[in-house]
């Protein structure tokens, strides 16, 4: 384990981002998100959640799949990926590590996604333990553990310094320049802290969630249950939990005319939208109820069914602290729980 | 449970049980103290979730879009602000007013748990505000704050304490007026010089997730289908492949409320990012009352909005820049 | 070394049926010239135009747009103009507020006897806006890649 001075954060990731390039959590327009590191960046890396995810770095919100140019009676399509070079994310908290493998599952089955696979290859992954949860987490009602995140290389954080190991060979290389900054130790200090974040993450208010109703088997009666008319009566269908979520992996792909020819993208959509899988015929879902529904059906049913028991939520609270009628992921499982368990 | 919120519980009650109103719509309790949903409550069980504290900021008008057309009369709480709100959707028509049971109530502005958070203050438990001071109770014990220091921004600026057009209201105390100027922001902004306008938009703008939670809460916004959900017209768009559609949603938005804005502040209040999308519409409101006189959005439930008006003798759009508004 | 191209603007100018696009005309037969890259958009009324038309000009490349319009009192449809009037002083002024310059929107009254009148405004809007140079601030950059 390597022990790196906070004073001499901005070198290291300086020379990290010589090698290659380092996205970090930065304070910008008042706002914590994602973005390149570079000299006199507001890094925060005590922020607990940025607005939006790290799923961003392998599925982001709108990236270009082809071009089309069309000359005469002549189309062509042009593929203009370039190689993705290696890059690092650094201070991936432990929901949204997990959050990876949740996409993984969807990206990388048969057929696999190209687009998510290369950058997924490329990165290099900094996770960062918590120190202080808060009152909007329950990672743990998923068997993540915030206190000790795995990734590449894992970073735990005190006032004072900055502590690293290694877990992987790509982590171990990232290691040789990290170490440059820092003394071996700190095996003792990150123990402590781990005890300390399980203490209180075992005293937070979700913590004991009750996910047993939300089975496969239990669908229909679910899915039929007339608490979702109570729970979705105040959602604007607005898509601020599907574009913070780092879960949500729902797409869709349109076209864009330049002047001389198309831009096909994809863009994230989100289920609270109404023309959310809009057919030519019809719309599968027409009312908010049916849309809000269709949300957490996804998370919490459809998507284990289909992947041997995952559920598709990690627990960052990120929907809790951002929906602006205070709706949530918790309220469901509490609610339908609650009916279920009568 | 303060006097305000039982005055409040009592009257939706007996306005339940006498039959008078067929619902009630209001605040619901949450998960915890800061997060209560608007909800509608159909009998008196229901009311026991129902709660009337320091952050129930949500202006409950638009929903009255849809619940004024259920059968039987809707009784509604709405804060000063809201009832702005009201006021302009039974001017456009959105609303039937005939349906609804208006009950103006108590407002000495709303509180932002993001900013108690901020302040290092987590797992509050509770928020009871005496007069400039608030003191919240956490997990960790109590501390007290200045009020001003953590309402949301809306009501930091807000632009009126009355209760326009309800038939009834439950107001215990004196509602005090904020002191501050809602121009003051946008007079800085039109201080500035054009590029450092653009460049304050663009990092604000370029934080934007197009969650389209501006447009959803925002009781201006009533149309059936927006342009931006409609695939026909060229211009929907899910997220921003370029920055220029960020810039189209929020010109067009702002433009598209422009005189019917009634600066109820939802907007900035639902934006995940903070972008302070308030002062979008605040210029608008402040080149119409430099323009064409004073003019208040849902003061009124009737007469025209300064964009469907006109006088023979008004400013020439290419003045406008630096007679009249620019000075 | 690398030529320099010289900047020639994509001008886009709505033009009233009733005003200015018969304006144009007779500037045309009158034989006075006004240069070839304004691109004129004929409506029926100047207050037919919708704020996203403007926008949507300057996605598509435009580095000014005019909005030309019947004097006010003068409108073919009594007072369409009145609210042009209004609505292109709220927005044109908000553009700016945006950061955009003011140089690029322009709002003229034309009559249909001012064939010269069209000429020389559309000269001048032309020589501002190469002066000011291209669109870079609102504008889609994936229209203008190769």
């Amino acid at each position: 384990m390597i022990k790196v001075d906070r004073t001499k954060a901005d070198g290291m990731y300086a020379a990290i981002s010589e090698k290659m390039p380092l996205f970090i959590p930065v304070k910008s327009a008042g706002e914590v998100n994602y973005a390149p590191w570079e000299k006199g960046a507001d890094v925060s890396l005590d922020t607990l959640k940025t607005v939006k995810s790290a799923k961003d770095f392998f599925f982001p919100q709108s990236e270009t799949m082809m071009r089309f140019k069309a000359e005469g009676k002549k189309i062509e399509i042009i593929d203009d990926r370039k190689e993705v070079a290696p890059f690092v994310i650094f201070g991936v908290r432990g929901c949204d590590y997990r959050s990876f493998d949740i996409l993984d599952k969807v990206f990388l089955q048969e057929p696999v996604d190209t687009y998510y696979k290369e950058r997924r290859d490329a990165a290099v992954i900094v996770t960062m333990a918590c120190a202080k949860p808060e009152e909007s987490c329950f990672c743990s009602v998923f068997g993540i553990d915030s206190a000790d995140p795995k990734g590449d290389v894992t970073c735990y954080a005190d006032d004072k310094y900055l502590y690293f190991k290694s877990n992987t060979d790509k982590g171990a290389k990232l290691m040789e320049i990290i170490g440059a900054f820092g003394t071996e130790g700190g095996e003792k200090e990150v123990e402590a802290q781990k005890k300390n974040t399980r203490e209180i993450m075992e005293k937070l208010p979700f913590t004991h969630l009750d996910l047993s109703v939300f089975k496969p088997e239990n669908l229909n009666k679910l899915f039929a249950s007339e608490e979702w008319a109570s729970l979705s009566e105040a959602c604007l269908g607005c898509g601020t939990c599907t574009f913070v979520c780092p879960t949500c992996q729902c797409f869709d792909i349109r076209d864009f005319k330049t002047n001389d020819g198309v831009i096909r993208f994809r863009c994230w959509d989100s289920c609270m939208y109404s023309d959310f899988t809009q057919m030519a015929a019809a719309n599968s879902r027409t009312t908010q109820l049916q849309r809000y529904r269709q949300r957490f059906m996804h998370k919490l049913v459809y998507y284990p069914s289909q992947y041997g028991g995952t559920y598709s939520c990690v627990g960052c609270g990120r929907c809790v602290n951002k929906c602006p009628q205070r709706l949530n992921i918790v309220k469901v499982i509490k609610r339908l729980g609650d009916k279920e368990n009568d | 449970m303060t006097d305000l919120e039982n005055k409040i519980i009592e009257r939706a009650e007996n306005l339940l049980e006498s039959g008078e109103a067929a619902r009630v719509v209001g605040w619901k309790k949450g998960e915890f103290y800061f997060d209560p949903s608007p909800a509608e409550f159909d009998s008196k069980e229901q009311l026991r979730d129902f709660v009337y504290n320091g952050f129930c900021g949500a202006n409950l008008s638009k929903y009255l879009i849809q619940v004024s057309k259920k059968p039987g009369k809707t009784a509604v709480f709405l804060k000063p602000c809201d009832t702005f709100s009201l006021n302009q959707l039974v001017k456009e028509h959105r609303v039937n007013r005939d349906n609804i049971i208006a009950i103006g109530i108590e407002c000495n502005g709303k509180l932002d748990i993001e900013k108690i958070k901020e302040k290092g203050v987590s797992a509050v438990t509770e928020a009871s505000e005496t007069g400039k001071e608030v003191t919240v109770s956490s997990l960790y014990g109590k501390s007290v704050m200045n009020k001003e220091d953590i309402l949301l921004i809306k009501c930091l600026t807000c632009k009126s304490k009355k209760l326009v057009g309800v038939d009834e209201t439950i107001v215990l105390g004196e509602m005090e007026e904020a002191p501050s100027d809602r121009f003051e922001e946008v007079e800085k902004l039109e201080k500035m010089t054009e590029a450092e306008r653009f460049a304050f938009w663009k990092s604000q703008l370029s934080k934007c997730i197009r969650c389209n939670a501006c447009r959803n809460v925002c009781p201006a916004c009533s149309c059936v289908k927006c342009v931006f959900d409609n695939p026909q017209s060229g211009v929907a768009a899910k997220a921003n492949d370029d920055e220029f559609e960020e810039q189209l949603f929020h010109i067009i938005r702002a433009f598209h409320v422009s005189g019917r804005c009634t600066d109820c502040g939802e907007c900035s209040r639902v934006c995940p990012q903070r972008i302070p999308l308030h002062l979008l519409n605040r210029k608008f409101i402040k080149d119409i009352n430099t323009c064409y006189g004073e003019y208040q959005a849902g003061e009124a439930a009737d007469g025209k909005t300064p964009l469907t008006d006109y006088t023979v003798g008004d400013v020439e759009p290419n003045d406008v820049f630096n007679a009249g508004v620019r000075k | 070394m690398q030529e320099i191209k010289e900047f020639v603007p994509n001008i886009v100018a709505f033009c009233c049926n009733w005003c200015s696009y018969a304006g144009a005309d007779l500037a045309g037969s009158g034989r006075l010239s006004y240069p070839a890259n304004v691109k004129i958009i004929r409506v029926p009324c100047s207050c037919r135009v919708n704020p996203m038309f403007i926008l949507k000009a300057f996605q598509r490349g435009a580095d000014g747009v005019i909005l030309c319009g019947c004097h006010p009192g003068d409108c073919h449809y009594v007072t369409g103009n009145y609210y042009t009037r209004r609505r292109m002083a709220m927005l044109f002024d908000f553009l700016n507020y945006m950061g955009i310059e003011k140089e690029r929107t322009r709002v003229e009254w034309v009559s249909a006897a001012e064939g010269a009148r069209f000429s020389q405004v559309m000269n001048d809007f032309v020589k501002k806006i190469t002066e000011l140079g291209e669109n870079r601030r609102i504008t889609d950059l994936r229209v203008k890649e190769k």
